[in-house]
């Protein structure tokens, strides 16, 4: 399978929108090379301000800028884009309603070898209590360039969150990426995996080892966090009766908890999410996958245990009735 | 004199001469009713909006190129104010230039108010949604970084506390506005010595303030923050100093004009009671 940068693709998209579009502003924090935005810098050099590693003021510049009409990208590691700055971000772009784009790089714990404190797997949480943002979570390069480009078009604030790794491309380039619809990946009937990022090549190949079980899983791309698409969740529901989520980030305020809540209020399923439940630590994203239970393994499981959920429940009714 | 007229007039002339008299008219008339505004919430800052009324009336009487009518006009001066619990000061200037009517500022603080409780830009003139002190300068760096980008000659004036100056943000700004040469940036420290609980040297030593600015590669110019001539000097001098960023460290007193708010840590907060406002206005009768 074709693998591709999230991140490169990025860089090189926020060039030609720079071309595009001159009220495109970048701001960077000396993380330049591994967000590669410093191929913005090199092609626009009027139009980026390098910061430094001063995150606070990053986010607050970016709420001068965009408050003078600019569009504003300022991107950094996942960890310095959200926590680090959360109450610039949360008064000065939130509150105020503000044409920033935050995109960060290195979300999740595929970030690796830096280990924990470099893991950004509270972001979502952080990034959807704020109602201004748009939250999107890319699962490859070409769902990347079409969400980067999307951001760029729509007025308000964004936090677009892509990895460090270079991840599978499982879009073709006939894709139509839409800000709060869900992409249905696979149909199946007896359970839907509701994924996003990196875990949605994930979803895909349980799905696949579920199939040679019997099990036929309905697979659907949540790349929108933030606004998010209730109506395929409740639809998910009824038509498959078992729910299984797969994000890269802790359980709290994540891709899980706001199914839940979205279940919670329309069509109450059997629910199982696969996520992290504590922090990790140094190892290759491989490894961290499979100690931390983001596998393809831990889908299926998940997976397996909600059909199972969704069987006792309607052996329950019949019995009752 | 007709202050609305002046304010007009400075809209299409900066740095247009208004008398020092009709200055200090104006000052005595801002404070009385930044105390009736405060007064009518039964809450909010009192010190540090009547410690920063010079410099306020200073920037949008003489200096500021602006139009109370087109709030929005792409090529006005901005001014953002850090220090955002001291709204009754720029709602108060805001309304005497016209931004709003003046009877509007009955509403702040209270439910389904343009005028919030911290300076939001849900209000006519106000450029930056605070609240958090250390934002202001940043914002401000911003600002001025579009004027550079777009060759335009609107300037950017951020009005920070001296206790706003603990915050490590400050100082982040301070740096990137030097580095990018931002010589339309023009910050005011409103130095009253008071800050939340207590006095500034007791809190948090914050001198040598003007050696710190300065060794952040700042123009500093030290002035008396309540002498109109001082102040309008500074900012006449702020017009000339070019590749670098401008600081007027203005020396002021929390609470002036109101003898018992004068140099009183309890004033930073706290709103006068019918006593004490009707005490406050025969001090402010002029």
């Amino acid at each position: 399978m074709t693998t591709a940068s999230t991140r490169e693709t990025y860089g090189k998209t926020l060039v030609e929108l720079g071309r595009e579009n001159p009220d495109i502003v970048v701001l960077g924090g000396d993380l330049n090379k591994s967000t590669v935005i410093n191929l913005f810098a090199e092609a626009f050099p009027d139009r980026f301000f390098d910061l430094g590693p001063a995150e606070q003021n990053m986010m607050s510049v970016a709420a001068g800028l965009a408050s003078s009409g600019k569009t504003v990208f300022a991107s950094t590691f996942a960890v310095f884009g959200s926590g680090r700055p959360y109450d610039q971000i949360r008064i000065g772009i939130s509150q105020a309603k503000l044409n920033v784009k935050i995109v960060v790089t290195h979300a999740g714990i595929t970030t690796g070898e830096d280990g924990m404190s470099a893991h950004g797997i509270e972001d979502l949480s952080l990034m959807c209590a704020l109602p201004s943002f748009t939250v999107i979570v890319p699962a490859d390069g070409p769902e990347t360039e079409l969400a980067v480009r999307k951001a760029a078009e729509s007025y308000g604030p964004f936090y677009i969150r892509l990895s460090r790794p270079a991840t599978a491309v499982i879009h073709g380039s006939d894709y139509e990426f839409k800000i709060g619809q869900a992409e249905l990946m696979r149909e199946g009937g007896d359970a839907t995996i509701i994924a996003c990022g990196t875990m949605v090549n994930t979803a895909l190949t349980a799905a696949e080892t579920l199939a040679g079980e019997g099990v036929q899983c309905r697979v659907l791309n949540m790349a929108t966090l933030q606004p998010i698409d209730a109506e395929a969740i409740a639809s998910a529901a009824r038509e498959t009766g078992a729910i299984v989520t797969a994000e890269e980030h802790l359980r709290h305020g994540g891709l899980g908890s706001i199914v839940a809540q979205t279940l919670g209020e329309s069509c109450p399923a059997p629910l199982r999410m696969v996520t992290l439940d504590r922090y990790a630590e140094s190892g290759n994203p491989a490894e961290l996958i499979e100690k931390y239970g983001l596998a393809p393994a831990n889908v299926a499981e998940a997976v397996r245990q909600a059909v199972q959920h969704k069987a006792q429940l309607s052996a329950n009714g019949k019995a009752s009735s | 004199m007709n202050r609305a007229s002046d304010t007009k007039a400075a809209a299409a002339d900066p740095g247009k001469q208004v008398s020092v008299d009709s200055l200090k008219s104006a000052a005595l008339d801002m404070r009385r009713d930044i105390l009736n505004t405060i007064a009518e919430a039964g809450s909010g800052h009192p010190g540090g909006s009547l410690s920063a009324v010079e410099l306020l009336a200073s920037l949008y009487y003489t200096e500021m190129r602006h139009d109370p009518s087109n709030p929005d006009w792409p090529e006005r001066d901005k001014f953002i104010l850090s220090k955002a619990h001291a709204c009754p000061v720029l709602y108060v200037v805001l309304a005497h230039c016209g931004y709003f009517p003046k009877d509007e500022l009955k509403t702040f603080r209270k439910i389904n108010s343009r005028l919030q409780g911290h300076a939001h830009t849900t209000t006519p003139g106000v450029e930056m949604s605070g609240g958090s002190l250390g934002h202001g300068l940043s914002f401000g760096v911003g600002a001025a970084m579009v004027g550079k980008i777009d060759g335009s000659s609107s300037r950017v004036f951020v009005m920070l506390g001296d206790g706003e100056c603990d915050e490590g943000q400050v100082w982040e700004a301070a740096m990137s506005a030097a580095h990018y040469r931002l010589d339309n940036l023009v910050a005011i420290v409103d130095r009253n010595g008071i800050q939340n609980d207590r006095f500034t040297s007791e809190v948090m030593n914050l001198e040598p303030l003007a050696d710190k600015w300065r060794s952040f590669g700042w123009h500093v110019i030290e002035i008396d923050g309540h002498s109109f001539p001082d102040v309008l000097g500074a900012l006449e001098e702020a017009r000339s100093v070019k590749e670098k960023p401008t600081v007027i460290v203005a020396a002021t007193v929390k609470g002036k004009g109101v003898s018992f708010m004068e140099n009183n840590p309890d004033y930073h907060g706290r709103a006068p009671n019918a006593e004490q406002l009707e005490q406050a206005m025969k001090e402010l009768a002029g």
